[in-house]
Order: structure tokens, then C-alpha cells, then sequence
């Protein structure tokens, strides 16, 4: 017999050991980026009934399919035309630069979809090179103004993102340069955290008059999104209807973040097919699908996802920037 | 000579009569156009988002009390409520001048990038929340969480203010005159220098008011919570 050997714990085995062993000698938390990396049920877990006797199939590659997809036909007088049902979602400028920025808004316009800005303003660069441009409003309101407001082609009110639902932005200050600085209005270098509630309403009441104010501002023309992180996803869904919205987009524990707290992503919130089974739910429950349009987005990697997303219910998925 | 009319200036809006979507709509897109620059409204009777998303010049009275976002994300215009305010007053106002000649509900001034914001009377809490640049100067006291986040701008208090002043400030500085229940986070009291007093002086006047600017207390970031301590050496 050697000497003694450690016994696997499922409880404690050694990345939680590791991690408590690391916590105790910094003193310090985790934060990290990307989203919940632990296993959940995912697209995979399902699989399509194809065409056979009962169902007659189009020829691939030959028979059209019809992918134009239009957001905001509820209130907006200038809704959304988008070629495909696959969009980009938001991410911030100071976590992306400006040049991928840019890069993501000419990928958007060369496949007929929108982009959207994210926490710390619009950059000219996406601007420029989006055709369709979403405008994020979050609760820090970094580089929030009218003319980008009036820029935009459409308002996306951000509740929560899927990785951190509840919970506000973080930005190392490595990554709080001149601009992007001088954009959020704060010291350069500074480790920034976001506010997770927003300056001017406090609930859904509130979000009610909120979602007017940017229509007058916006002469009702602009349609207004409201993204939730998944989480109360069935009454959120229908507060967000209620409120007025046009879109709703819900956003999954698998969405990704710029940065927050390990823990945080890893146990706050639940995966994007379970919030999807909800958020329709809540839709037709309220007689609202395809009157306020879905958008899916977190952990969706492939052509597979969306088409399951779309088959669930969905009008749009986000597949990650 | 004898033909010639005089040409308004000034135009007329009643709410009771006049729908918000009219008001709104002919300030965006009319009024500059037909040589309008002073608008009244009447009867707005807390009607919310009056006078919202201004972008222009534009002198707007209003006589009696709003609800919700009067002067909403407002840019140079100047407008005055003859009455009290509700909530987010001049929310991220970028310049230009407000004037709540009565109280403000919650949230005055939140996010405000630029321009002046007068309240005559009491504002309620979070006046100044994430105040990006812009001045306020309060009559009265003011609610707790005042100034919670304010990222730059000053903030002039003539009365009271209530718990956690300044919570987790940056750049922003806060002039109080009373008594400060409490101070947030990282907020501290500092030295009044001639500066400050200059710049309360002249904020003072701004909002036609007269106290003695020696009178206030200077609030501010004591920084630490500038930078964390988190391990972000974590692999992704």
C-alpha cells in the first residue's frame, strides 16, 4: 500500500477545492466574460420531425423559403425589415472596439440584417456601417443622447442580460481608454460597474411611461424593444407587453457578457430553451404572437438553433457577436 | 408699409383641448419652421413627456402641473413649469435650462449630460441620479439617494438633504446647505474653496436665488471605489 490518496468528493472534487484554496489566498472574487459554461438544456436536446408521408417536403435547395422577417408592427410607424430571422445583439463599445464594431455592422448590412449598439453609447464607426441599427437604453445611460436616439432605427430597453440578469455591467479599466472614457463620461483607467436599475423608473408601471416618452421624442416612428435577462420569464414577458412594447427580447443564462462575477453567471438565471417555452407562452396567453415579436438570443451556435428557436415560437434569434 | 401684419412669435397650446401627440409633434417639427419661438401650454393637467426631446431654441411656458419626463432628453430649449413636476424631470437634459417653479417628484434630472435645472421647491429622492454633466440647483431639501452615481456636473442644495447624499459619486460635486442626514458610500465632506464658492455663486444666480455661498458644504468622491479588488485573471 502507497501512501494515502485523495478520494473524489462530488460535493467538494478539486475545481471547487481549487477555487476555495484560491478564494481563501487572494482574498478576491472571480469575474470573467462569456456566459454559464455549466451543463444545461440546450437546442441540442431536441431534434425535428421532418417531412415524410404526412408532411410534403420542398425541394433544398430549389423551392423558396420565405425569411424576411419584420419587427415592430405593434405601434412603430417605421418597423424593422430584416432578410433573415438571425440578428445581432448588443455588445458594449469598450469591451468590443471600434473596429469590430464596425465589422459586425458591415457583416449585418451584407446579409440584410440589424445590429445593436450596448452599454457605453454609439459609435460613428457602427453607425456608419449599419444599416439597421438598434440603440440600446440601459440603466447606466452611458453615452445615452437624442441625436443617436434619432440616429437609431430602433430603441432597445435593456432590463437585464441573460448572463446577469439583475445585475449591472462591469468593465476592467484596462478598457476604459480616452474615448471610452470620454463617451461614459467617466476618469480614464477607472474600474467601471454599471448601475442595474435604471435613473428615471423603478418598475413596470413606470416602463409604461417610459416607452411613451421615447416614442414622443421619437414622433411614435421608431420601434421600442424591451430585453429581458431569462429569468421570471413568464410575467416578465407579459409586464413587457403590457408596458407597450413592440419586440420582446429575452435573453438566456448562456448570453455572454463583457465581464461580471463567476458565480453570478454560473447561478443566476435559467437556460434560453426554457425561458423560449415561457416567453411564448406568455405571448399567446396574452393573444399576442405575432403581434409583439420574439427575439431568442443566448447560446445559439448554429443554422440547428435557430431553426428550433423559430419552431418554438421565436421571430428572431440572436446568435453571438 | 400698410400691408404688412405682425408676424406671431409666440403660439398656444391647452391640453384639455390640444392632444400631447400635437403639442409634441408641432415642437419637433413646426415650430422653428414657422418662426415660433415661445410656446404656452395650458391645462396640462400631469399630463407625462410634455415638451420631450426638444432640439431647438425654443422658449416653452407651461401653466400648472405635469407628470412624468417634462423636458425629457430636452437640448436648448428653456422650459418652465409654472407648478410642480413628477418624476425624471428633465431626464438626460444635454443643454438648455428647466425650471420647476414648484416641487419635483423623484428622479430629477437624472442622467443629465448638460444645462441647468432649477427647482424652486423640494425634490424628491434621487434628484441627480447618474448626473453626467449637468447643473441643478435645488430651492429646498432633497431626497435620499440625491446624487447616487453622478458621474460629473454640480449639484447646488439650498435646504436638508436626506440619506446616503452622493452614494458611489465619480466626478460630480455636491453643494449643500443643511443638514445631510446621512452620506452614501465613498462620498465625503471636503474643504470649501474659492473656487467652489465661485461656482456656487454663480449657479445661485443662475437659478435667481441669493443664498450666502459661504454658507454650503462641499461633497464628493473620496475615490475608493474607483478600482476593485477581483481576481479577473481567470481563463475564459
Amino acid at each position: 500500500m502507497s501512501g494515502l490518496q485523495l478520494e473524489e468528493s462530488a460535493g467538494f472534487d478539486r475545481h471547487t477545492i481549487d477555487y476555495i484554496q484560491r478564494a481563501a489566498a487572494s482574498g478576491l472574487y472571480e469575474i470573467r466574460g462569456l456566459g454559464a459554461k455549466r451543463r444545461v438544456p440546450n437546442f441540442d436536446d431536441l431534434l425535428f420531425l421532418a417531412a415524410s408521408l404526412s408532411r410534403y417536403p420542398l425541394e433544398g435547395y430549389r423551392e423558396r423559403c420565405a425569411t424576411k422577417t419584420v419587427l415592430g408592427t405593434r405601434f412603430a410607424s417605421k418597423p424593422i425589415d430584416l432578410a433573415i430571422p438571425i440578428t445581432v445583439a448588443g455588445m458594449s463599445f469598450g469591451a468590443l472596439s471600434a473596429r469590430v464594431k464596425d465589422a459586425l455592422g458591415r457583416a449585418a448590412t451584407e446579409v440584410g440584417t440589424s445590429t445593436t449598439t450596448g452599454d457605453g453609447g454609439m459609435t460613428t464607426e457602427e453607425r456608419a456601417s449599419s444599416k439597421t441599427l438598434v440603440y440600446q437604453c440601459l440603466p447606466s445611460r452611458y453615452g445615452f443622447n437624442p441625436d443617436d436616439v434619432r440616429r437609431a432605427d430602433a430603441i432597445e430597453i435593456v432590463i437585464g442580460q441573460g448572463a446577469k440578469p439583475g445585475g449591472g455591467g462591469m468593465l476592467l479599466g484596462q478598457k476604459v481608454n480616452p474615448r471610452v472614457a470620454r463617451m461614459r463620461t467617466l476618469p480614464e483607467g477607472v474600474d467601471q460597474r454599471s448601475a442595474s436599475r435604471h435613473p428615471d423608473w423603478t418598475g413596470p408601471d413606470d416602463l409604461v411611461i417610459k416607452i411613451k416618452e421615447l416614442r414622443e421624442i421619437t414622433d411614435w416612428e421608431k420601434p421600442i424593444y424591451v430585453k429581458v435577462g431569462a429569468t421570471r420569464v413568464f410575467n416578465d414577458v407579459k409586464l413587457a407587453v403590457h408596458a407597450g412594447a413592440d419586440v420582446v427580447v429575452v435573453d438566456g443564462m448562456q448570453g455572454g457578457t463583457a465581464a461580471t462575477q463567476t458565480v453570478f453567471i454560473e447561478n443566476v438565471g435559467i437556460p434560453t430553451l426554457a425561458a423560449l417555452r415561457q416567453a411564448v407562452d406568455a405571448l399567446e396567453d396574452l393573444n399576442m404572437r405575432g403581434t409583439v415579436q420574439l427575439v431568442i438570443s443566448g447560446g445559439i451556435r448554429s443554422g440547428a438553433d435557430v431553426a428550433k428557436a423559430l419552431a418554438m415560437g421565436a421571430d428572431v434569434s440572436y446568435p453571438p457577436a | 408699409m400698410a400691408n404688412l401684419k405682425p408676424v406671431p412669435s409666440a403660439r398656444e397650446f391647452d391640453l384639455s383641448r390640444d392632444s400631447l401627440r400635437q403639442l409634441n409633434l408641432y415642437l419637433h417639427k413646426h415650430a422653428v419652421g414657422e418662426g415660433i419661438s415661445q410656446i404656452r401650454v395650458q391645462h396640462p393637467d400631469g399630463a407625462h413627456s410634455i415638451a420631450c426631446g426638444l432640439d431647438a431654441d425654443l422658449d416653452v411656458q407651461i401653466h400648472g402641473h405635469v407628470g412624468y419626463y417634462v423636458a425629457g432628453m430636452n437640448q436648448l430649449a428653456t422650459v418652465t413649469i409654472h407648478g410642480n413636476a413628477g418624476p425624471g424631470a428633465a431626464e438626460n437634459m444635454m443643454s438648455g435650462r428647466v425650471h420647476v417653479k414648484g416641487f419635483a417628484s423623484t428622479s430629477a434630472g437624472a442622467s443629465a449630460h448638460g444645462g441647468l435645472l432649477v427647482i424652486d421647491g423640494d425634490a424628491s429622492l434621487r434628484c441627480g441620479i447618474s448626473l453626467k454633466g449637468a447643473d441643478i440647483v435645488v430651492g429646498g431639501s432633497v431626497g435620499s439617494f440625491s446624487a447616487f452615481m453622478a458621474q460629473a456636473g454640480r449639484m447646488v442644495i439650498c435646504g436638508d438633504a436626506e440619506d446616503a447624499l452622493g452614494d458611489s459619486l465619480y466626478e460630480a460635486v455636491i453643494y449643500v446647505r443643511g443638514r445631510v442626514r446621512s452620506l452614501g458610500a465613498d462620498a465625503r465632506f471636503e474643504p470649501m474653496t474659492d473656487t467652489d464658492r465661485a461656482a456656487v455663486k454663480g449657479l445661485l444666480s443662475l437659478a435667481g436665488r441669493s443664498e450666502d455661498p459661504g454658507t454650503f458644504k462641499r461633497v464628493a468622491s473620496a475615490k475608493s471605489l474607483y478600482h476593485w479588488h477581483a481576481d479577473a485573471n481567470q481563463e475564459y
